[in-house]
Parts: C-alpha cells; structure tokens; sequence
C-alpha cells in the first residue's frame, strides 16, 4: 500500500480520468439495472405476485405465446388437482383488453379471470375483493394511479360491456406493461367470447379458459410429466410462464446483452489502462526490483492499486446513477431501482475491472531486474 | 579484516550458439568492508555485468560469487531477491527515484520490501547526506546531485554489507561529482560497507582505496593514484 497510495496521490490527473470512465460506466449499469427491474416489473409483477406454482397450458402451445394463444377445459383442472403434491388447481383466464372509464380514461387492462372462491381470487388493499356481482373488478394500485376510482364503471371495447370496480389491489400488478384488473371467469369468459351485454353465448365458452393455475404443497414434488400427461397439457413454472409474457424475453435479453458488454468494456478498460501504466513503470519496476522488492509484492501493491481506483469510481458512480435513477423513477418510464440487481452489478463491475487489472499487472513478473542497470533504457 | 565479497574465476557469456560474447573472463576480486573499490574502462568491457553478477541479479557461467554467507550461484530467485533486499544497496546512475515518492519516502521505501533487523532511521540518513531540508520534495524538484545523495541515502537503510554504485557520475557537473563520491567514499569507510563502483570518470578515483580497469572482460589492478 505505501507505493500504490502515494502513486494514486501523485497521479491523480491520469487516475482521475480512468476513474470517470470506471464511474461512467458504473452510471449507465445502475440505470440499466434499475430500467431491467422495472421493465419486468411492468411485464410480469402481476404473474410474480400469484400464489401459483405453475401454469398448464394447452397441450404443444409455443412458450412465448401460451397466455394468449392456449385453451384449455374443466377436465385438466380436474385431472391436475387429482396429482400427487398438487395442493390446488383452478381455471384461469387472460386477456389484453382496450377500455374507457364513464369519466373518459382510457386505459389497456389485462383482465384476469379466476374463480371468486378459488386460491386465485386477489386480497384488495382498498374497498372489497371480487363479489358475487358478475361486474365488479379488482384493479391494480397502478390503474388507479391513471385516475380510476372505487365505483367508476368502465367499457370494455368494442362490446361495450360495462364493469364496475370494486376493489384496489395493493401495489403495482401489472403483465405486458399493462395493468391488470381481476374479474369473475365467468365475465371473462364472454368477454373472450365477444358477447355483448345481454347476448348469449355458446355453452361450451363457459367451459374454456386459458390455463390451469397450479398451486404445489409446500415441499412436494409433482411429476410434471405424469400430469401433463394425464391431463393433455404442457406446464411451464411461473418463472418460465413469464416469457409468454409479451416482450418479456426480448426485454430482458437485449437489457442483459448491453449489460454483459458493459461489463467486458470495463474490464478491458481497465486492463489496457494498467497495461500502458506498467509498461510505462517498467524502468522503475526494474530498479524496485532490483533493490530486492519481490514480485508479490509488486503485484500486491499494483493489485491494491487498481482495487482502490475501482472501488472510489464505482462507488461515485454508483452514487451519480442512484440520484439520477430518483429522478427517472417518478416519470412513467419503467424504472425501478432494487439494492439487490443494483449490488450484484456494482460487485460484477468491480470485479471484472479487476481481473483486467490483474492480466495487465502480471507483467510485471516480465520486469527483468537487469534493466535498472546501464543507462535509461 | 575478511572479505564480504569474493568473485573467483567469474565468467559470464551472453548469447547461445555461434554468436555468443564473453561478458566477463575469469574474473577475480575481494572487497572488504570499509573499502570503495572503483572499476574503470570503456563501455560494453563489462563492467555492468561485474555489477549484475556481484549485486545477485544474474548468475554467471562459471565460477563462484560469495556475499557473507551466501553463495549466489545455487540460490534461488527469490533467495536471491531476498539477499538483494537485506545485504545489498544499489545506486543507479541519475539516482533512478520513484517519482511519485518524496525524498523522505524515497529513504523508507526499501524498509517496505519484508521486515529489515536492524535499519537507519530515514530522517537521520537523509540528514547525513545533506538533504534533510529536501525531505518533502519529490524527484523532479530536485538537482541531479540532490537526486543522486537521496539515492545514496535509500541505498544505505537496510545497513546493507555490500554497496553497488553504476556510474554515480554520468549526468554532474565536475564538483558535484567530486561532492559525490567524497560522499560515497566516506558512507563507506564510516559505517564499515563494502562498496564496489563503476564508473567513466577518472577525476574521481583519488578517493577510491583501489582501481581495476575493465578491458573485454578482463579484470586488472591499476596502481592507486597519489592520495
């Protein structure tokens, strides 16, 4: 530490300005992280706060289209609650719907369709949970944020169908970056069936919905494979169900692809910034080993070196990234920070930045002692 | 009083093959301590070489290099570095200081290495050496004889038995130089060092105990000049 501290002293211009390009970067990663968390808040935070274990799609469904393409019977929610290990199963129903309040909001909503009696049916944080009344829903906190109210009525378009909200649910429940309202299934499902108020449908609507939502006992194993079988569908986890999500996958790809690359800048970086260092050190390395300075401890001190620097511009990047990521969270954009992404990131920046440093340091081992004699070579 | 340091028969060849170059031919010589010896001779005749073999940065071909104890051909690098650290202090030529490191800690650096039994207290050296009132300044706010006596200093502060200079002499004025080597000459005589320098500079060799020159390789006793 003796030499590397007073070096950073000393240097502090050259430091300083690998140091901004380290906080920098340390900026744009914590914006990253906090845009990743709200992007899949805003895909999936609605699926994430179900009580569900899994979903059992129809049979061959494509993964990144199943809420919107599957249909499936009573029959599988029968056979699926009939598994070993399965604790419930009940019907569940998805749809992206357009609406308009009666006070002239317009709004998208997911309409999630679940039995009023079954382990699905949402808690509300304000007014009641979903009622007998066919009409009433129970809205996400962030519907409520658009400007809808306990008691506003909203139509669903084009069928005009008319529903009341009943309830608010407490926080943000959103899928496909759009606010979720929760419905008895029976109005979803003709909703689905694009009935409009007083028209009948067919008796079989009353029989379709999209998946069959699974909930496990705690600790037991289902074979999946057995009751997929037994049931004719295919099940995804809730995690993985979240990639049916629409645009999840692309999202969450293309935010991680940008940050991986962040990551490998920064290291390589770092790298050829101590790489030109200990290149430029070599006459002085030389002669500190010549003066009997073993190798350990040059490594130890311009390891410390690279590790302070790293530390100092990530912390104040970090920092930079926090304020300004206070500011973006109070717009509309997605954006969400979470200590835990935000740590992992900070962790992964620095540690990568050293292992830049440390293939540059390692040539110092290549310092030929024999230099510091002789003129200054 | 015995000897610190004996080459016997040291030859050092540089090169494989057809093309090699006989950097040192069986070259022999004792330094006790107290004494400043001083090796002349033009450049390439090895004398640098003598100075990488004594100062346990190469090990020659052939012949044997004892410091105290130690035999320098059969140990290791890291022995060796280790001998380096406690028993010998090196004087580069233009001082060769850290920049980053003020005068003061330029003196301290060497007592960083590993633990050092029994060292000189900075302040103290940097004061025997005249530059005490420098201490805070860093290389290049300094002259190059100002550099050149921080340099003595910090080769001085392990008590090292053994004293290595390159050419002390090459960027001075014909005073300074003087001032410079008087300054060797009494470190070494005062705290009993043994102290080997290379040098160009034939003004300077009145206040060395004995003078060999260097020609290709070969090493020979010059009569010491009138003192």
């Amino acid at each position: 530490m003796f030499l590397a501290l007073r070096e950073l002293v000393f240097a502090r211009g050259r430091f300083a300005l690998m140091g901004s390009v380290v906080a920098l970067i340390a900026v744009l990663v914590v914006l990253l992280s906090g845009l990743s968390v709200g992007l899949v808040n805003d895909g999936v935070s609605g699926l994430k706060k179900m009580p569900v274990s899994s979903f059992a799609f129809q049979e061959g469904v494509a993964k990144d289209s199943a809420f919107s393409r599957s249909i499936v019977t009573r029959d599988a929610v029968e056979k699926w609650s009939e598994q070993d290990g399965v604790d419930e199963a009940a019907p569940f129903g998805n749809t992206l719907v357009n609406a308009r309040s009666d006070e002239g909001v317009e709004i998208d909503l997911a309409l999630f369709g679940v039995e009023t009696d079954s382990f699905l049916a949402p808690e509300a944080a304000e007014g009641s949970g979903l009622t007998d009344a066919p009409d009433g829903i129970v809205i996400s906190e962030t519907a409520a944020e658009e400007g809808i109210a306990i008691g506003d009525v909203i139509r669903l378009k084009p069928s005009e169908t008319p529903l009341r909200v009943v309830g608010i649910l407490d926080g943000q429940h959103t899928y496909g970056h759009v606010d979720i309202a929760y419905l008895p299934l029976k109005t979803w499902q003709e909703v689905r069936a694009g009935a409009r108020p007083g028209e009948t449908v067919p008796p079989r609507t009353y029989d379709e919905f999209t998946a069959v939502a699974v909930k496990d006992k705690p600790d037991a194993e289902v074979d999946v494979a057995a009751a997929d079988k037994a049931a004719g569908t295919t099940s995804f986890t809730l995690e993985e169900s979240f990639g049916a999500s629409p645009g999840y996958t692309a999202e969450t790809s293309t935010l991680q692809l940008i940050q991986g690359f962040l990551y490998a800048i920064s290291a390589l970086v770092v790298g050829a910034f101590f790489t030109v260092l200990v290149i430029q050190r070599r006459q002085e390395l030389a002669v500190l080993r010549a003066m009997g300075a073993s190798t350990g401890y040059l490594l130890r001190d311009s390891l410390l070196q690279s590790l302070v620097l790293l530390v100092v511009s990530a912390g104040i990047g970090v920092g930079i990234g926090l304020a300004g990521g206070a500011a973006l969270a109070s717009t509309p954009m997605p954006f969400s920070l979470e200590a835990g992404p935000i740590a992992v990131a900070t962790v992964l920046l620095i540690t990568l930045g050293l292992v830049g440093a440390a293939f540059a340091v390692l040539r110092v081992t290549r310092v030929d002692p024999l230099t510091a004699l002789g003129g200054n070579r | 009083m015995s000897p610190i340091l004996s080459l016997t028969d040291v030859t050092l060849v540089h090169g494989d093959g057809e093309e090699t170059v006989t950097a040192l031919d069986k070259v022999s010589l004792e330094v006790s301590p107290g004494e400043l010896v001083a090796i002349v001779g033009p450049s390439g005749s090895g004398k640098s070489s003598l100075l990488a073999v004594a100062g346990a940065l190469t090990t020659p071909t052939s012949g044997t290099v004892r410091l105290a104890d130690h035999d320098l051909g059969t140990s290791s690098p890291r022995e060796l570095a280790r001998i380096r650290r406690d028993q010998i202090g090196f004087v580069f030529q233009s001082g060769n200081l850290v920049p980053a490191l003020t005068s003061y800690d330029q003196v301290r650096l060497p007592l960083t290495f590993g633990k050092v039994s029994d060292p000189r207290d900075p302040a103290e050296l940097l004061a025997e050496v005249g530059m005490d009132h420098k201490a805070k300044r860093r290389p290049h706010e300094l002259s190059g004889g100002e550099r050149q006596r921080v340099g003595i200093a910090r080769a001085l502060v392990t008590r090292p038995h053994l004293l290595l200079v390159d050419e002390p002499t090459a960027a001075l004025d014909r005073q300074r130089s003087q001032d410079i080597v008087g300054l060797l000459a009494r470190e070494a005589h005062e705290h009993d060092v043994a102290a080997v320098m290379v040098t160009h500079d034939h003004d300077v060799l009145h206040h060395c105990d004995r003078v060999y020159e260097m020609i290709d390789g070969r090493l020979n006793a010059v009569a010491t000049s009138t003192d």
